[in-house]
Protein backbone atom coordinates (compact mmCIF):
# COMPACT_ATOMS: atom_id res chain seq x y z
CA UNK A 1 0.00 0.00 0.00
CA UNK A 2 0.89 3.36 -0.69
CA UNK A 3 1.77 5.32 2.25
CA UNK A 4 3.45 8.98 3.14
CA UNK A 5 5.99 8.95 6.77
CA UNK A 6 5.28 12.24 8.25
CA UNK A 7 7.01 13.90 10.91
CA UNK A 8 5.67 16.89 12.76
CA UNK A 9 5.64 18.62 16.09
CA UNK A 10 1.86 18.17 17.34
CA UNK A 11 0.85 20.20 19.88
CA UNK A 12 4.57 20.78 21.45
CA UNK A 13 5.36 16.87 21.19
CA UNK A 14 7.40 15.33 18.24
CA UNK A 15 5.13 12.56 16.14
CA UNK A 16 5.36 10.47 13.10
CA UNK A 17 2.93 8.53 11.39
CA UNK A 18 2.33 6.73 8.06
CA UNK A 19 -0.52 7.34 5.69
CA UNK A 20 -1.90 6.78 2.68
CA UNK A 21 -0.77 9.56 0.57
CA UNK A 22 -3.97 11.49 -0.13
CA UNK A 23 -5.18 11.57 3.20
CA UNK A 24 -6.30 15.01 4.27
CA UNK A 25 -3.97 16.32 7.95
CA UNK A 26 -8.11 16.83 9.44
CA UNK A 27 -8.55 12.70 8.49
CA UNK A 28 -5.12 12.10 10.15
CA UNK A 29 -5.64 14.66 13.23
CA UNK A 30 -9.14 12.95 13.77
CA UNK A 31 -8.51 9.17 12.72
CA UNK A 32 -4.91 8.34 13.23
CA UNK A 33 -3.72 10.58 16.48
CA UNK A 34 -7.79 10.54 17.72
CA UNK A 35 -7.99 14.48 18.06
CA UNK A 36 -11.90 15.04 17.03
CA UNK A 37 -11.58 18.78 18.02
CA UNK A 38 -10.90 19.85 14.79
CA UNK A 39 -14.64 18.53 12.69
CA UNK A 40 -15.18 18.25 9.16
CA UNK A 41 -18.23 20.65 8.16
CA UNK A 42 -18.29 21.30 4.86
CA UNK A 43 -15.04 19.68 3.55
CA UNK A 44 -14.38 22.10 0.96
CA UNK A 45 -12.94 24.96 3.02
CA UNK A 46 -15.87 27.15 3.23
CA UNK A 47 -17.18 26.91 6.60
CA UNK A 48 -13.52 26.66 8.85
CA UNK A 49 -14.82 24.04 11.21
CA UNK A 50 -12.32 21.96 10.74
CA UNK A 51 -9.23 25.09 11.64
CA UNK A 52 -5.58 24.28 12.99
CA UNK A 53 -2.56 25.94 13.45
CA UNK A 54 0.68 25.43 11.16
CA UNK A 55 3.10 27.30 11.83
CA UNK A 56 0.75 29.46 14.11
CA UNK A 57 -1.25 30.24 11.16
CA UNK A 58 -4.78 29.11 10.71
CA UNK A 59 -5.55 27.27 7.84
CA UNK A 60 -8.33 24.65 7.24
CA UNK A 61 -7.10 21.08 7.84
CA UNK A 62 -9.79 19.65 4.99
CA UNK A 63 -8.27 21.45 2.42
CA UNK A 64 -4.69 20.45 3.53
CA UNK A 65 -3.00 17.19 2.16
CA UNK A 66 -1.38 15.04 5.51
CA UNK A 67 2.30 15.47 3.63
CA UNK A 68 2.33 19.45 3.72
CA UNK A 69 2.86 19.03 7.37
CA UNK A 70 5.78 17.22 7.52
CA UNK A 71 8.68 19.12 9.44
CA UNK A 72 6.12 21.61 10.81
CA UNK A 73 4.27 22.74 14.01
CA UNK A 74 0.56 21.57 14.20
CA UNK A 75 -1.49 23.07 17.19
CA UNK A 76 -5.39 22.28 17.46
CA UNK A 77 -7.92 22.94 19.91
CA UNK A 78 -6.98 20.05 22.39
CA UNK A 79 -3.48 21.51 22.54
CA UNK A 80 -4.27 24.70 24.43
CA UNK A 81 -5.50 23.52 27.30
CA UNK A 82 -1.68 22.04 27.74
CA UNK A 83 -0.43 19.27 30.13
CA UNK A 84 -2.12 21.13 33.34
CA UNK A 85 -5.91 21.02 31.66
CA UNK A 86 -6.47 24.51 32.77
CA UNK A 87 -8.74 26.23 29.68
CA UNK A 88 -6.96 29.03 27.24
CA UNK A 89 -8.16 32.17 28.24
CA UNK A 90 -10.02 32.31 24.74
CA UNK A 91 -11.78 29.07 25.75
CA UNK A 92 -12.91 30.73 29.35
CA UNK A 93 -13.79 33.73 27.44
CA UNK A 94 -16.18 31.56 24.97
CA UNK A 95 -18.07 30.19 28.07
CA UNK A 96 -18.50 33.04 29.76
CA UNK A 97 -19.87 35.15 27.28
CA UNK A 98 -22.51 32.38 25.81
CA UNK A 99 -20.42 31.92 22.50
CA UNK A 100 -20.95 28.56 22.52
CA UNK A 101 -24.58 27.06 21.76
CA UNK A 102 -24.25 23.40 19.76
CA UNK A 103 -20.49 23.63 19.96
CA UNK A 104 -19.64 22.35 16.53
CA UNK A 105 -17.99 25.17 15.38
CA UNK A 106 -16.37 26.26 18.49
CA UNK A 107 -12.65 24.58 18.24
CA UNK A 108 -12.50 26.19 14.73
CA UNK A 109 -13.40 29.62 16.01
CA UNK A 110 -11.08 29.18 18.84
CA UNK A 111 -7.92 28.23 16.61
CA UNK A 112 -9.17 31.11 14.19
CA UNK A 113 -9.04 33.21 17.05
CA UNK A 114 -6.06 32.79 18.77
CA UNK A 115 -4.05 32.97 15.27
CA UNK A 116 -6.21 36.40 14.75
CA UNK A 117 -5.14 37.54 18.58
CA UNK A 118 -1.16 36.52 17.97
CA UNK A 119 -0.85 38.57 15.06
CA UNK A 120 -3.22 41.63 16.15
CA UNK A 121 -3.57 41.23 20.13
CA UNK A 122 -5.82 44.25 19.77
CA UNK A 123 -8.44 44.00 17.29
CA UNK A 124 -11.29 46.12 16.61
CA UNK A 125 -14.95 44.47 16.24
CA UNK A 126 -14.03 44.93 12.64
CA UNK A 127 -11.15 43.29 12.60
CA UNK A 128 -12.09 40.47 14.86
CA UNK A 129 -15.33 40.01 11.94
CA UNK A 130 -13.15 39.81 9.18
CA UNK A 131 -10.73 37.74 10.82
CA UNK A 132 -12.68 35.54 11.45
CA UNK A 133 -14.60 35.42 8.13
CA UNK A 134 -13.71 32.13 7.16
CA UNK A 135 -15.51 30.56 10.18
CA UNK A 136 -19.50 29.94 10.27
CA UNK A 137 -21.92 29.58 13.25
CA UNK A 138 -25.25 28.72 12.47
CA UNK A 139 -26.69 28.85 16.41
CA UNK A 140 -25.38 32.23 17.56
CA UNK A 141 -25.51 34.64 15.07
CA UNK A 142 -22.02 35.50 15.72
CA UNK A 143 -22.27 38.43 18.15
CA UNK A 144 -21.27 36.48 21.54
CA UNK A 145 -18.37 35.02 19.58
CA UNK A 146 -16.96 38.68 18.58
CA UNK A 147 -17.72 39.27 22.03
CA UNK A 148 -15.62 36.44 23.80
CA UNK A 149 -13.02 37.43 21.38
CA UNK A 150 -12.88 40.79 22.33
CA UNK A 151 -13.09 40.05 25.78
CA UNK A 152 -10.36 37.79 25.47
CA UNK A 153 -8.23 40.35 24.04
CA UNK A 154 -8.64 42.76 26.69
CA UNK A 155 -7.21 40.15 28.99
CA UNK A 156 -3.89 40.01 26.68
CA UNK A 157 -4.41 36.25 26.75
CA UNK A 158 -3.30 34.81 24.01
CA UNK A 159 0.56 35.63 23.17
CA UNK A 160 1.66 32.66 25.04
CA UNK A 161 1.71 29.23 23.50
CA UNK A 162 -0.32 26.89 25.69
CA UNK A 163 0.69 23.41 24.25
CA UNK B 1 -10.63 11.15 -2.48
CA UNK B 2 -9.30 8.68 -4.85
CA UNK B 3 -6.21 7.06 -4.20
CA UNK B 4 -2.62 8.76 -5.69
CA UNK B 5 0.87 8.99 -5.09
CA UNK B 6 2.06 11.86 -3.63
CA UNK B 7 5.57 13.42 -5.24
CA UNK B 8 7.92 16.26 -3.73
CA UNK B 9 10.58 16.70 -5.99
CA UNK B 10 13.50 19.19 -4.52
CA UNK B 11 13.71 21.37 -8.19
CA UNK B 12 11.66 23.14 -10.52
CA UNK B 13 13.55 20.40 -13.45
CA UNK B 14 12.83 17.47 -11.07
CA UNK B 15 8.85 18.54 -11.42
CA UNK B 16 9.29 18.95 -15.27
CA UNK B 17 10.59 15.41 -15.41
CA UNK B 18 7.41 13.87 -13.38
CA UNK B 19 5.06 16.27 -15.28
CA UNK B 20 6.89 14.34 -18.65
CA UNK B 21 7.08 10.94 -17.31
CA UNK B 22 3.39 11.01 -16.24
CA UNK B 23 1.87 13.40 -18.57
CA UNK B 24 -1.92 13.55 -18.31
CA UNK B 25 -2.17 11.48 -15.24
CA UNK B 26 -0.27 13.84 -13.49
CA UNK B 27 -1.45 17.33 -10.97
CA UNK B 28 0.95 19.99 -9.30
CA UNK B 29 -0.24 21.06 -6.44
CA UNK B 30 0.35 24.28 -5.12
CA UNK B 31 -1.60 25.26 -1.98
CA UNK B 32 -4.06 22.91 -3.03
CA UNK B 33 -7.31 24.98 -2.22
CA UNK B 34 -8.78 24.75 -5.37
CA UNK B 35 -6.89 21.04 -6.35
CA UNK B 36 -8.17 19.33 -3.46
CA UNK B 37 -12.18 20.06 -3.86
CA UNK B 38 -11.91 19.39 -7.13
CA UNK B 39 -10.05 15.86 -6.15
CA UNK B 40 -12.82 15.11 -3.54
CA UNK B 41 -15.58 16.38 -6.34
CA UNK B 42 -14.08 13.74 -8.63
CA UNK B 43 -13.74 16.61 -10.72
CA UNK B 44 -10.11 15.37 -10.65
CA UNK B 45 -8.56 12.24 -10.61
CA UNK B 46 -5.00 12.45 -10.96
CA UNK B 47 -2.68 8.99 -10.23
CA UNK B 48 0.29 11.72 -9.61
CA UNK B 49 0.17 14.63 -7.03
CA UNK B 50 3.24 16.81 -7.49
CA UNK B 51 4.16 19.25 -4.86
CA UNK B 52 6.60 21.94 -5.15
CA UNK B 53 6.72 22.91 -1.37
CA UNK B 54 10.21 21.42 -0.96
CA UNK B 55 11.85 23.30 -4.14
CA UNK B 56 13.85 26.19 -2.61
CA UNK B 57 12.69 29.31 -3.02
CA UNK B 58 9.43 29.18 -4.26
CA UNK B 59 7.95 31.36 -1.51
CA UNK B 60 10.17 34.11 -1.89
CA UNK B 61 9.34 38.38 -2.61
CA UNK B 62 12.29 39.66 -4.14
CA UNK B 63 12.49 43.42 -5.59
CA UNK B 64 15.36 44.36 -6.94
CA UNK B 65 16.96 46.04 -10.23
CA UNK B 66 13.29 47.66 -11.56
CA UNK B 67 11.38 44.08 -11.36
CA UNK B 68 8.82 42.57 -8.42
CA UNK B 69 9.38 38.76 -8.63
CA UNK B 70 6.98 36.24 -6.75
CA UNK B 71 7.96 33.31 -6.61
CA UNK B 72 5.05 30.82 -7.68
CA UNK B 73 3.86 29.49 -4.45
CA UNK B 74 3.54 32.92 -2.62
CA UNK B 75 0.75 32.56 -1.00
CA UNK B 76 -1.89 35.22 -0.64
CA UNK B 77 -1.31 35.81 2.57
CA UNK B 78 2.31 36.91 2.11
CA UNK B 79 1.03 39.30 -0.67
CA UNK B 80 -1.17 41.08 2.29
CA UNK B 81 1.22 41.39 4.88
CA UNK B 82 4.19 42.87 2.10
CA UNK B 83 4.27 46.51 3.01
CA UNK B 84 5.94 46.61 -0.30
CA UNK B 85 3.45 45.69 -2.31
CA UNK B 86 0.62 47.60 -0.65
CA UNK B 87 3.03 50.70 -1.36
CA UNK B 88 4.24 49.95 -4.75
CA UNK B 89 2.06 47.42 -6.28
CA UNK B 90 -1.54 48.15 -4.41
CA UNK B 91 -3.83 46.67 -6.48
CA UNK B 92 -2.45 43.18 -5.95
CA UNK B 93 -2.89 44.30 -2.27
CA UNK B 94 -6.63 44.94 -3.08
CA UNK B 95 -6.70 41.41 -4.27
CA UNK B 96 -5.91 39.71 -2.03
CA UNK B 97 -7.69 41.64 1.39
CA UNK B 98 -10.79 40.07 0.42
CA UNK B 99 -10.20 36.54 -1.55
CA UNK B 100 -11.30 33.90 0.68
CA UNK B 101 -11.01 33.36 4.40
CA UNK B 102 -7.48 34.04 6.41
CA UNK B 103 -7.14 30.06 6.12
CA UNK B 104 -7.50 29.99 2.49
CA UNK B 105 -4.97 33.03 2.13
CA UNK B 106 -2.36 30.97 4.23
CA UNK B 107 -2.00 28.34 1.96
CA UNK B 108 -3.54 29.52 -1.14
CA UNK B 109 -0.66 30.30 -3.67
CA UNK B 110 -0.59 32.92 -7.01
CA UNK B 111 1.01 30.79 -9.11
CA UNK B 112 -1.96 28.02 -8.13
CA UNK B 113 -4.47 30.95 -8.59
CA UNK B 114 -3.11 32.53 -12.01
CA UNK B 115 -2.49 28.49 -13.46
CA UNK B 116 -5.94 27.26 -12.91
CA UNK B 117 -7.22 29.52 -15.34
CA UNK B 118 -10.22 30.50 -13.56
CA UNK B 119 -12.24 33.34 -14.86
CA UNK B 120 -12.77 34.45 -11.68
CA UNK B 121 -9.15 34.39 -10.44
CA UNK B 122 -8.63 37.30 -8.27
CA UNK B 123 -4.99 37.93 -8.55
CA UNK B 124 -5.60 38.17 -12.76
CA UNK B 125 -6.83 41.59 -12.97
CA UNK B 126 -4.60 42.86 -11.29
CA UNK B 127 -1.35 41.12 -12.67
CA UNK B 128 -2.99 41.72 -16.19
CA UNK B 129 -3.05 45.62 -14.97
CA UNK B 130 0.61 45.19 -13.84
CA UNK B 131 1.71 43.64 -17.69
CA UNK B 132 2.85 40.87 -15.52
CA UNK B 133 5.26 38.27 -17.67
CA UNK B 134 5.48 34.57 -16.30
CA UNK B 135 8.66 32.39 -15.97
CA UNK B 136 8.19 28.88 -16.79
CA UNK B 137 10.10 25.71 -17.21
CA UNK B 138 9.52 22.75 -19.13
CA UNK B 139 12.69 20.31 -20.56
CA UNK B 140 13.86 22.64 -23.44
CA UNK B 141 14.56 25.17 -20.12
CA UNK B 142 13.42 28.76 -18.76
CA UNK B 143 10.69 30.62 -21.12
CA UNK B 144 8.78 33.90 -20.49
CA UNK B 145 5.22 34.50 -21.53
CA UNK B 146 3.20 37.69 -21.49
CA UNK B 147 0.13 37.14 -19.26
CA UNK B 148 -1.87 38.85 -21.94
CA UNK B 149 -0.76 35.65 -23.93
CA UNK B 150 -1.44 33.61 -21.19
CA UNK B 151 -4.86 32.57 -20.90
CA UNK B 152 -6.77 30.71 -23.45
CA UNK B 153 -9.79 29.74 -21.54
CA UNK B 154 -11.70 29.12 -19.09
CA UNK B 155 -9.02 26.52 -17.26
CA UNK B 156 -7.08 26.79 -20.13
CA UNK B 157 -3.57 28.18 -20.01
CA UNK B 158 -0.77 28.69 -22.40
CA UNK B 159 1.34 26.22 -20.10
CA UNK B 160 2.30 23.21 -21.69
CA UNK B 161 1.45 19.89 -20.08
CA UNK B 162 5.03 19.44 -18.23
CA UNK B 163 5.56 23.17 -17.85
CA UNK B 164 5.80 24.59 -14.69
CA UNK B 165 5.45 28.14 -13.89
CA UNK B 166 8.52 29.52 -11.81
CA UNK B 167 8.41 32.77 -11.15
CA UNK B 168 5.68 36.50 -11.37
CA UNK B 169 7.77 39.33 -12.94
CA UNK B 170 6.04 42.71 -12.52
CA UNK B 171 8.17 45.62 -13.61
CA UNK B 172 8.22 48.08 -11.14
CA UNK B 173 5.74 51.37 -12.15
CA UNK B 174 6.57 54.91 -12.06
CA UNK B 175 6.51 56.96 -8.58
CA UNK B 176 3.73 58.72 -10.35
CA UNK B 177 1.56 55.71 -10.70
CA UNK B 178 -1.56 54.53 -8.80
CA UNK B 179 -4.07 52.04 -9.30
CA UNK B 180 -6.95 50.05 -7.93
CA UNK B 181 -8.80 46.84 -7.98
CA UNK B 182 -12.86 46.32 -7.40
CA UNK B 183 -13.90 43.49 -6.80
CA UNK B 184 -17.82 43.22 -6.87
CA UNK B 185 -19.25 40.98 -4.75
CA UNK B 186 -22.80 40.38 -3.03
CA UNK B 187 -20.86 39.15 0.36
CA UNK B 188 -18.06 41.17 1.98
CA UNK B 189 -15.81 37.88 2.23
CA UNK B 190 -15.66 34.28 0.94
CA UNK B 191 -16.96 35.01 -2.22
CA UNK B 192 -15.74 35.04 -5.92
CA UNK B 193 -16.19 38.40 -8.07
CA UNK B 194 -19.35 38.78 -9.94
CA UNK B 195 -17.11 41.00 -11.80
CA UNK B 196 -13.40 42.27 -11.26
CA UNK B 197 -12.15 45.87 -12.35
CA UNK B 198 -8.31 46.63 -11.95
CA UNK B 199 -6.69 49.91 -13.20
CA UNK B 200 -3.08 51.33 -13.17
CA UNK B 201 -2.91 54.85 -14.34
CA UNK B 202 0.25 56.92 -15.14
CA UNK B 203 -0.71 60.29 -15.39
CA UNK B 204 2.02 62.61 -16.89
CA UNK B 205 3.95 65.42 -15.14
CA UNK B 206 1.32 67.98 -13.43
CA UNK B 207 -0.91 64.88 -12.75
CA UNK B 208 -4.02 66.70 -14.77
CA UNK B 209 -3.34 63.84 -17.71
CA UNK B 210 -3.42 60.36 -18.43
CA UNK B 211 -0.28 59.15 -20.24
CA UNK B 212 -1.05 55.51 -19.64
CA UNK B 213 -3.80 53.35 -18.15
CA UNK B 214 -3.91 49.72 -18.02
CA UNK B 215 -7.14 48.09 -17.42
CA UNK B 216 -7.97 44.54 -16.62
CA UNK B 217 -11.59 42.80 -16.58
CA UNK B 218 -12.78 39.47 -14.96
CA UNK B 219 -15.89 37.81 -15.22
CA UNK B 220 -16.23 40.39 -18.29
CA UNK B 221 -15.05 37.00 -20.82
CA UNK B 222 -14.07 33.71 -21.33
CA UNK B 223 -10.89 34.83 -19.60
CA UNK B 224 -9.52 37.59 -17.52
CA UNK B 225 -8.77 40.47 -20.39
CA UNK B 226 -7.51 43.86 -20.99
CA UNK B 227 -9.59 46.62 -22.23
CA UNK B 228 -7.63 47.83 -24.54
CA UNK B 229 -10.35 50.12 -26.42
CA UNK B 230 -10.57 51.58 -23.21
CA UNK B 231 -7.20 52.35 -22.67
CA UNK B 232 -6.67 53.86 -25.94
CA UNK B 233 -9.84 56.52 -25.49
CA UNK B 234 -8.35 57.10 -22.07
CA UNK B 235 -4.13 57.81 -23.12
CA UNK B 236 -3.48 61.22 -23.43
CA UNK B 237 -7.06 62.78 -21.94
CA UNK B 238 -7.62 64.17 -18.79
CA UNK B 239 -9.09 62.92 -16.12
CA UNK B 240 -12.70 64.21 -16.39
CA UNK B 241 -15.18 61.27 -15.83
CA UNK B 242 -16.94 61.58 -19.08
CA UNK B 243 -13.88 60.14 -20.44
CA UNK B 244 -14.23 57.55 -17.99
CA UNK B 245 -17.61 56.76 -18.81
CA UNK B 246 -16.81 56.87 -22.39
CA UNK B 247 -14.11 54.26 -21.55
CA UNK B 248 -16.61 51.92 -19.85
CA UNK B 249 -18.79 51.66 -22.73
CA UNK B 250 -15.88 50.88 -25.14
CA UNK B 251 -14.93 48.65 -22.77
CA UNK B 252 -18.17 46.73 -23.48
CA UNK B 253 -16.96 46.03 -26.62
CA UNK B 254 -13.52 44.46 -25.51
CA UNK B 255 -16.06 42.27 -23.22
CA UNK B 256 -18.21 39.21 -23.56
CA UNK B 257 -19.74 38.25 -20.52
CA UNK B 258 -21.51 35.41 -20.00
CA UNK B 259 -24.45 34.82 -17.52
CA UNK B 260 -23.81 32.15 -14.74
CA UNK B 261 -25.72 31.26 -11.69
CA UNK B 262 -23.91 33.96 -9.63
CA UNK B 263 -25.49 36.72 -12.28
CA UNK B 264 -26.78 37.93 -15.66
CA UNK B 265 -24.61 39.14 -18.69
CA UNK B 266 -27.07 41.46 -18.82
CA UNK B 267 -25.89 43.34 -14.68
CA UNK B 268 -22.27 42.40 -15.87
CA UNK B 269 -22.56 44.77 -18.54
CA UNK B 270 -24.07 47.26 -16.29
CA UNK B 271 -21.25 46.75 -14.06
CA UNK B 272 -18.47 47.39 -16.13
CA UNK B 273 -19.62 50.68 -17.17
CA UNK B 274 -20.32 51.73 -13.31
CA UNK B 275 -17.66 50.10 -12.39
CA UNK B 276 -14.57 51.40 -14.42
CA UNK B 277 -15.20 55.16 -13.52
CA UNK B 278 -15.45 54.51 -10.43
CA UNK B 279 -12.12 52.47 -10.24
CA UNK B 280 -10.68 54.85 -11.78
CA UNK B 281 -11.30 57.83 -9.74
CA UNK B 282 -10.47 55.63 -6.72
CA UNK B 283 -7.26 55.14 -8.06
CA UNK B 284 -6.49 58.67 -8.39
CA UNK B 285 -7.84 59.26 -4.43
CA UNK B 286 -4.88 57.06 -4.06
CA UNK B 287 -2.44 59.79 -4.83
CA UNK B 288 -4.30 62.71 -3.55
CA UNK B 289 -5.83 63.77 -7.28
CA UNK B 290 -9.73 63.88 -7.64
CA UNK B 291 -11.56 62.99 -11.14
CA UNK B 292 -12.88 65.87 -12.87
CA UNK B 293 -16.22 66.71 -13.58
Amino acid sequence: MIAVKISFLLNGDPVTAEVPDQVTLLEMLREHFELRGAKEGCGYGECGSCTVLVEQEAVNACLMLAAFVNGKSVQTVEGLAGKQCRLDPLQEAFVEHGAVQCGFCTPGMIMSAKALLAENPRPSRDQIRRGMAGNLCRCTGYAKIVEAVAAASKRGCSCGESS
Amino acid sequence: MRRFTYHEPKSIADAVHLLSAYGEKARLIAGGTDLVVEMKQGKKEPDHVISLRSVPGVNEINFSGGYLRLGAMVTHRAIERSPLIRERFTLLADAVDNLGSVQVRNVATVGGNICNGAPSADTAGPLLALDAVLLVEGPEGERNISLNEFFRGPGKTALAANEVLKQIIIPELPPEACSRYLKHTRRKAMDLPLLGVAVTLIPEAGGEICREARIALTLAAPTPIRAIRAEKHVAGKPFYRAVWEEAGVLALEDSSPRTSFRTTAAYRKKMICALLPRAAAEALERSGRTMKG
